[in-house]
């Protein structure tokens, strides 16, 4: 901290002369305030990124230690039959949830909209299993989807004996009965802010479009969404970081189970790491993952951010 | 079981300042005993040591030690130490060893003269690294039982089954007197423990060995094997229908005789006195599942992790000490339904099951068991592969035997 004494300093020096300050010592004071924070990404994101990618090298086993032993952890993470189903059920459940909940959150906010009565009630009522956290979720879904008590039961009792609803006991379908709650939990927000993006289109657009005899729903798809890049942006960025550390969901709901059928990647990365005490194994696969994402993220943020400058 | 436990830690706290002669010291101590049987038989170490003067700070970690073993080691090795801790003895700990994060009993075992006392000596062996003493071993657990409910077997019309053979067979008639033949909860170390259980009983422990000691792929992958898978997938058909996580729930079925049995270890046996049954004549148990009557001798066993704290070292010598005194062995293992690790114990109070159990021992039928032979890496990917298989009808048992000896190949 001494030494921001010196730098506060020298534009004033500089002032005298000309007008034009130096631009690394404009808004000085957010700068610094920045410091702290800019501090800790380099540090504990890039710094803690590139440790884990070099571990993954290693043969470490509980504690870390630098044993080189080249590829050795990737081969047998890509033979591993668990982290190919992990990988399998985080595709199905990312590209359905990604879908899934931008088109019920869209559709949701445009019948909100309509400048219905109850307005606020609803809303209300539709971002509620947002303020539940993840492991709460897991856990009402484990009980709602449970055969002995859930639908499955209460089906039953009203008559259907024959009835069989218990998604999270057939492997097949398990990956299902977690997006569902996935998707119960996160639309209220997707929701919220669709209802916001069109809350902020002009008044006079709808006028104009209604003017020229445009249904409501062209007037929806070709020019209301268009027009709401950002929000779409902005939730897409949301929906998916939520995807890639789904664990939590998971471990209420299935504990991984029926077998390893409803296994995700950060679950593997938790339990090789710390059950199996195998750092080097949970690295390998902590390290395929920052891969994956930045296979995606990369060219997409270039697209989208690079083109402007 | 919380209640117990909170109240067992409540009554400790104010029993105290009668009770205490010298400074109390607060030893916090981390283990993953919560069901009935193990709070009950938990409160009496809290008890005994809390009789020295000093105060147990219950540290339960609710789950299972699956659950619990990466909160503790991250604990240790992030610099907050717990006073003692629960591992299993084996190779659990053996890097927090290797690090020296763990304290050195090894005086204080001379002292009171541990080594003639463990019986069998393996126990101390397994605590033991380069010539020094680094576990208190408490109890010796034996995975290889089998639980059965006297009653689920008189509602189906057919007698108490005396080997697994006899069980496979009475599975059908279970079946139509509407029980589920054979309880298991649905936690991956459950099902490779009955796997493992299957496996010492039919093909006996040498081949046991041949396979976690020497890790013998070839073995492995053969035919005495085979026979083990073909067991499992027996198993695995008679359990379809039990829809229960933890093993306590699974033991709740024996109990109340809506299952014919369950494969698991001598801790359940507490569960069975919590709810005062009695062996013999409520419930049937059968050592090596009445093929093999050999048991394995792991365990428990305390770590006492180091510590700069002279108070808190010296409370870590007391409990130490506490714990392998006799008194506390015999009440201890009576509640925990284990057998004591000293030889000279009187255990008159056992019950049938903790007498066979004791007989075996004597008779020296000891074997070693798989937290001490495969390290914790290995285990986690038998457990994956059993999880499946236990889970998955069209993953035949020949497939699942050649995946399995792919891991023999590559364990440590």
């Amino acid at each position: 901290m001494s030494d921001t004494s010196t730098p506060r300093r020298s534009p004033q020096g500089k002032g005298e002369h000309g007008r034009r300050p130096n631009t690394l010592f404009k808004n000085l004071n957010a700068k610094i305030a920045s410091i702290p924070m800019i501090l800790t990404a380099l540090c504990v994101f890039v710094g803690g990124t590139a440790w884990t990618v070099v571990y993954s090298f290693t043969d470490s086993k509980l504690l870390p230690r630098l044993r080189f032993v080249g590829l050795e952890q990737y081969e047998r993470l890509w033979s591993s039959q668990r982290w190919l189903v992990s990988i399998e059920n985080l595709a199905i459940y990312g590209v359905l949830s990604l879908v899934f909940s931008l088109l019920i959150g869209f559709v949701l906010a445009a019948l909100l909209d309509q400048k219905i009565r109850f307005e606020d009630t609803f809303r209300t009522i539709y971002l509620y299993p947002f303020a539940l956290s993840f492991i709460v979720t897991g856990l009402v879904w484990q009980w709602i989807l449970n055969p002995d008590f859930g639908v499955q039961h209460v089906v039953r009792s009203l008559g259907w004996e024959s009835f069989v609803f218990d998604p999270l006991y057939t492997k097949e379908i398990v990956i299902y009965g977690i997006l569902f709650a996935g998707l119960w939990q996160g639309t209220g927000l997707v929701m919220c802010l669709m209802l916001a993006g069109l809350r902020g289109i002009d008044e006079d657009i709808w006028k104009a479009a209604r003017v020229d005899g445009i249904p409501m729903w062209k007037t929806y798809l070709f020019i209301v969404i268009p027009m709401m890049r950002p929000v779409f942006i902005t939730t897409l960025v949301i929906i998916t970081s939520g995807i890639v550390k789904l664990y939590d969901l998971v471990v209420a709901q299935t504990g991984g189970g029926p077998g390893n059928a409803s296994e995700v990647p950060a679950k593997y990365v938790y339990e090789f790491m710390f059950r199996a005490q195998n750092l080097g194994q949970g690295f390998a696969a902590s390290t395929m993952m920052l891969l994956t994402v930045a296979i995606i993220l990369v060219p997409w943020a270039y697209l989208e951010f690079g083109r402007r400058r | 079981m919380r209640h117990k436990l909170l109240s067992a830690a409540f009554a400790a706290t104010v029993a105290l300042p009668f009770a205490a002669p010298a400074v109390a010291t607060d030893l916090e101590v981390t283990h993953w005993w919560t069901s009935g049987g193990e709070a009950a038989a938990v409160a009496e170490f809290a008890k005994a040591f809390d009789a020295t003067g000093n105060k147990w700070v219950d540290g339960a970690i609710a789950g299972s030690g699956d659950t619990a073993r990466p909160i503790m080691i991250s604990r240790i090795t992030g610099g907050d130490p717990m006073g003692a801790t629960q591992f299993n003895h084996g190779r659990q700990a053996e890097e927090l060893v290797q690090e020296g994060l763990m304290r050195d009993l090894t005086d204080l075992a001379n002292k009171e003269g541990w080594a003639k006392l463990v019986n069998p000596p393996t126990l101390l062996e397994n605590c033991t690294l380069d010539g020094k003493i680094y576990c208190v071993p408490v109890n010796i657990h034996s995975w290889q039982w089998i639980w059965l409910s006297n009653k689920a077997f008189e509602d189906a019309g057919v007698p108490v089954p005396k080997t697994w053979d006899e069980f496979v067979a009475a599975g059908p008639a279970l079946e139509k007197a509407g029980k589920v033949p054979l309880a298991l909860g649905k936690q991956s170390w459950q099902e490779s423990g009955a796997f493992n259980v299957l496996m010492a009983a039919i093909v006996g422990p040498e081949t046991f060995l041949k396979v976690y000691k020497d890790k013998d792929e070839t073995v492995a992958g053969g035919p005495d094997i085979a026979k083990v898978f073909k067991a499992a997938d027996d198993a695995r058909k008679m359990a379809e229908k039990s829809n229960v996580q933890n093993w306590n729930e699974a033991t709740a079925m024996v109990i109340n005789g809506q299952a014919g049995g369950q494969i698991m270890g001598d801790w359940a046996q507490g569960e069975f006195q919590v709810a005062g049954q009695v062996a013999g004549k409520d419930y049937t148990c059968l050592p090596g599942l009445g093929l093999n009557a050999v048991i394995a001798t792991g365990g428990d066993a305390f770590y006492f992790p180091k510590v700069d704290d002279p108070e808190i070292s010296a409370a870590q010598e007391t409990l130490a000490s506490v714990m392998m005194s006799p008194a506390t062995q015999v009440a201890f293992n009576l509640k925990k339904g284990s057998l004591p690790v000293r030889g000279d114990v009187d255990l008159a109070a056992a019950n049938d099951c903790m007498k066979k159990g004791l007989e075996i021992l004597a008779a020296g039928k000891t074997m070693q068991w798989t937290d001490e032979l495969i390290s914790p890496d290995t285990t986690q990917q038998m457990n994956d592969l059993m999880a499946q298989f236990f889970s998955t009808p069209s993953l035949t048992p020949e497939d699942a035997q050649k995946r399995f000896a792919e891991i023999i190949a590559n364990a440590d």
